[in-house]
């Protein structure tokens, strides 16, 4: 082939992981830690999915928006707490109004209210109304939600995998989820429904990305009977890098475009994304998810020596059960030397 | 692996060929479309997100169908009781329950059988959990009967069904333009109106229970009297227009579920009025009150409200009348719609409102398509980059991929939303995941030693089971969030979930299928990846 292909990670890396778990878990514990201590002190932005209450968006028709002559019209509804915020161009106004006592119907009177004194200088570009019965039912569904989604994946990875990799992953995974709430206090990014949504997919991709590993690492167990743990995991980490870290490009070349060019309504999500996915999956699969098998007790029954002459040609192996469909002639190891480049 | 017969060929390519057709429709205008034979008419639905409009979501209160249930309750005890000549004292409603004591313990067994005729088994005949309608419980005297909660989810639910029924019909005199009215949950009805930007019109309709219903004023008192002491026992104070009060009797002559129509017009000087029709039963009620009444008073009520209170100068034999109140044009015709709409049986709550504008909506389409094409384009020329020929390959797979989650959208009628374009924006980037694992396998077995095609066989061998697994954890995570999702989420949802099954299949099978043609063709001696 002429053309020379962009090589990101280069063949045959022998990067030792596991060296960093001494590191890597402290230091994920920490900011566990500090995630969990953020929620509780600084709180999440929560939305009106959530919280109920009033949000509006409205585009000023002439000219830029006049945040103070707003704020002062709306003050004098007595609404009770408000906030205004500027989002995205500058005559477009985000209004958020608490929850009004006196039920689901005051809600909506308090709209009418604020669609009176403004008038038609205003586009309503998005008008959100949640009445107290349904914002405390979304918050409980989408806590539920994901519950059944950690539990439904453990029970799929339990059958699939020994209970050691069901475990591990999910302890990894929810480790993810909780730097990204951390992440979310931290930022105070709106935290609504798309957020739930958000950290459901980040669950999902971060699991995709272990369980990429964790395939591997099954598959070098029943391959090297006798390989010592952190070697082992060390080489299936360096056998799918270059996959994981390819993959994690495409993904986040996907996001990022979401991030720049897909509008203020799902920035939040796109940010959360990013960081869920990009930044903490990644590490946690690598850093986390793989070292904990070893405390989790999974080889165990190895013996700690050298490893036999099979590790000297690894892939010669002809590995039958693990790939029945194989062809029936195996590559021998001389032929390893000629068909390289 | 890279075996496949020509019918197994043949069929992937229609299969991808036929699911990608599905994404047509969505490219013509609508009034192109109608004209297509009806199974090619399918085609997704934008969001209101996308295409602006109002949602709403409304809640049967569920204390009010309780209480009507323990009203009526209330009022079979009097009727068995008195029917079986049975002396009691003390009939009340308490908390959940309707209590009754007997005074005579002798009559206690005999009351309780009585009683026991409200009890049902839930569920007809077949109702084998052993759940009744009403629980009854004696305690020296004092029966005590509660209806059971089965029961008044079950009543919930009717009345729901019955609620949708009018909403439905309330909409459609609005001349709202294609609703959707749909049952949510157990207590609560969705409803959505494209292009509505101002909802407080329909808000104001829907929550008027429209209980309309004709009854005698009380002449026997006067409002300010019996607000002084008591109303006498079978007549209530209702209030009327502009604070005004009436005493009005509690028996009904003539309910609104009799009217067949009812129209907005003028009276001779030009005020707004209502005129309403009677069916043939509530046309011969109306007759024989109005003859007995000649000279008196009767109430027009809505909703324990009178509207007017006008005196019968004559018999009506018609079974026309007409409304004149307070009314505005708007009023009078939002009355009309009501009464020809009928009545609720419960009221609702508006419980939720979402309303996006049309200025939003297409803000969000051009966002979304802006995203779509720019994430797209970077993915591609990343692929191409990576891994030269077979990142071609891996492009096609993804925009056979993108057609196919189109089209079965398409196929299902759903619903696009913002969200939902993200989804379909990183299945692109997840779906080249799977060519990523295969292609990384290939270059593995390479270096292991393998021939060309032989690491190709093995890579792909490999390479799909941890595809399967890897993706069905994605998946699962997709199924909960559209099972607890509404609206955009569930948008998400989708996208997420089918952009999966696509990215399988054509990993699978397209990807697959590309490839063999290209080493049958080709017999390539080294692989360029």
């Amino acid at each position: 082939m002429p053309v020379r292909l962009l090589r990101i990670v280069p063949d045959d890396t022998k990067f030792d992981f596991m060296r960093f778990r001494r590191i890597s878990f402290p230091v994920s514990a920490i900011l566990s830690i500090a995630a969990i201590l953020l929620y509780f002190t600084h709180g999440l932005n929560f939305g009106i999915d959530f919280v109920g209450g009033t949000l509006m968006e409205v585009q000023t028709k002439a000219g830029p928006a006049d945040l103070a002559k707003m704020r002062s019209t709306i003050g004098g509804l007595q609404l009770g707490d408000f906030s205004l915020q500027q989002f995205g161009a500058p005559n477009d106004v985000l209004i958020r109004i608490s929850q009004q006592p006196g039920g689901d119907a005051a809600q909506q009177a308090a709209v009418q209210k604020v669609r009176n004194a403004l008038g038609d200088n205003v586009e309503y570009r998005r008008v959100e109304v949640v009445g107290p019965s349904v914002s405390n039912e979304l918050l409980s569904y989408g806590t539920i939600g994901l519950m059944l989604a950690i539990g439904a994946i453990l029970i799929y990875l339990w059958f699939r995998f020994e209970w050691q990799f069901a475990l591990g992953a999910m302890i990894a995974n929810v480790h993810d989820l909780v730097l990204t709430v951390g992440f979310m206090s931290l930022t105070h990014i709106d935290f609504d429904l798309t957020s739930i949504a958000a950290l459901l997919t980040i669950l999902g991709y971060s699991l995709n990305d272990t369980v990429v590993i964790y395939d591997r690492i099954r598959e070098m167990l029943r391959r090297y009977k006798r390989m010592p743990m952190p070697d082992l995991l060390n080489a299936s980490i360096n056998a799918t890098l270059s996959r994981s870290i390819v993959t994690h490009l495409t993904v986040s070349l996907s996001l990022l475009a979401l991030l720049l060019f897909g509008g203020q309504a799902i920035r939040s999500f796109t940010a959360t994304m990013m960081f869920g996915v990009v930044l903490v999956g990644t590490y946690t699969s690598v850093f986390i998810a793989s070292p904990i098998l070893i405390y989790l007790g999974v080889g165990r029954t190895r013996q700690g020596g050298p490893e036999e002459p099979e590790t000297a040609a690894p892939p010669t192996v002809p590995a039958a059960p693990i790939a029945p469909q194989d062809p029936p002639k195996p590559s021998p190891p001389r032929q390893r030397a000629r068909s390289r480049r | 692996m890279l075996f496949f017969s020509r019918w197994k060929a043949a069929a992937i390519l229609l299969t991808a060929a036929i699911v990608c057709l599905f994404a047509v429709p969505n490219f013509f205008s609508e009034n192109t479309v109608r004209t297509w034979p009806t199974w090619a008419q399918r085609h997704m639905v934008l969001g209101l997100d996308l295409q602006g409009g109002s949602s709403l979501l409304l809640e049967v209160d569920v204390n009010s169908v309780r209480k009507d249930r323990l009203q009526a309750i209330d009022e079979d005890v009097l009727r068995l009781l008195r029917q079986a000549h049975i002396q009691f004292t003390g009939r009340a409603i308490k908390g959940n329950g309707v209590e009754v004591r007997i005074t005579r313990d002798t009559d206690v067994e005999n009351a309780l059988n009585k009683l026991r005729e409200l009890s049902q088994p839930l569920g007809g005949v077949l109702g084998s959990n052993g759940q009744r309608s009403v629980d009854i419980v004696e305690n020296g005297g004092l029966i005590t009967l509660t209806p059971s909660d089965a029961a008044i989810a079950e009543r919930v639910r009717q009345t729901v069904d019955q609620s949708i029924q009018i909403v439905e019909r309330r909409v459609n005199e609005l001349g709202l333009v294609e609703p959707v009215v749909q049952r949510q949950g157990l207590s609560r009805i969705l409803v959505q109106v494209p292009g509505l930007q101002d909802p407080q019109r329909l808000i104001d309709i829907l929550g008027k229970t429209a209980k309309m219903d004709f009854r005698m004023v009380d002449v026997s008192t006067t409002p300010e009297q019996a607000l002084a002491s008591h109303p006498p026992a079978d007549s209530e104070i209702l209030d009327g227009e502009g604070g005004a009060k009436y005493v009005v009797e509690k028996r009904v002559l003539v309910s609104g579920g009799d009217l067949v129509d009812a129209q907005a017009g003028f009276d001779q000087n030009g005020q707004p009025i209502v005129n309403f029709r009677f069916n043939s039963i509530g046309a011969r009620k109306f007759a024989e009150v109005t003859a007995q009444n000649v000279g008196k008073p009767f109430a027009i009520v809505l909703d324990n409200k009178v509207l007017s209170a006008p005196v019968i100068r004559e018999a009506i034999p018609g079974g026309a009348g007409q409304i004149s109140g307070n009314f505005t044009v708007q009023s009078a015709n939002d009355l009309a719609i009501l009464l020809r709409a009928g009545a609720l049986p419960a009221p609702l709550t508006v419980v939720e409102q979402r309303t996006v504008g049309p200025g939003l909506g297409q803000d969000s389409i051009n966002a979304g398509e802006h995203a779509a094409y720019v994430g797209a384009a970077l993915v591609v020329v990343f692929m191409l980059v990576t891994y030269g020929l077979f990142g071609l390959f891996a492009n096609i797979a993804v925009a056979v991929n993108v057609a196919m989650i189109f089209g079965l959208l398409s196929l299902l009628g759903a619903t696009l939303t913002l969200p939902g374009i993200a989804g379909i924006v990183l299945t692109v980037g997840i779906a080249v995941d799977s060519n990523v694992l295969i292609y990384e396998r290939i270059r593995e077995e390479v270096r292991a030693g393998r021939t060309a095609i032989s690491a190709i066989d093995a890579g792909f061998t490999r390479a799909l089971a941890t595809i399967l697994d890897s993706n069905i954890t994605t998946f699962i995570a997709a199924a909960v969030l559209f099972y607890i999702g509404t609206g955009p989420v569930r948008g998400f949802a989708v996208t997420l979930g089918i952009g999966i099954l696509t990215s399988l299949f054509t990993a699978f099978t397209l990807t697959r299928l590309i490839v063999a043609y290209w080493v049958r063709l080709w017999r390539p001696r080294t692989v360029p990846i």
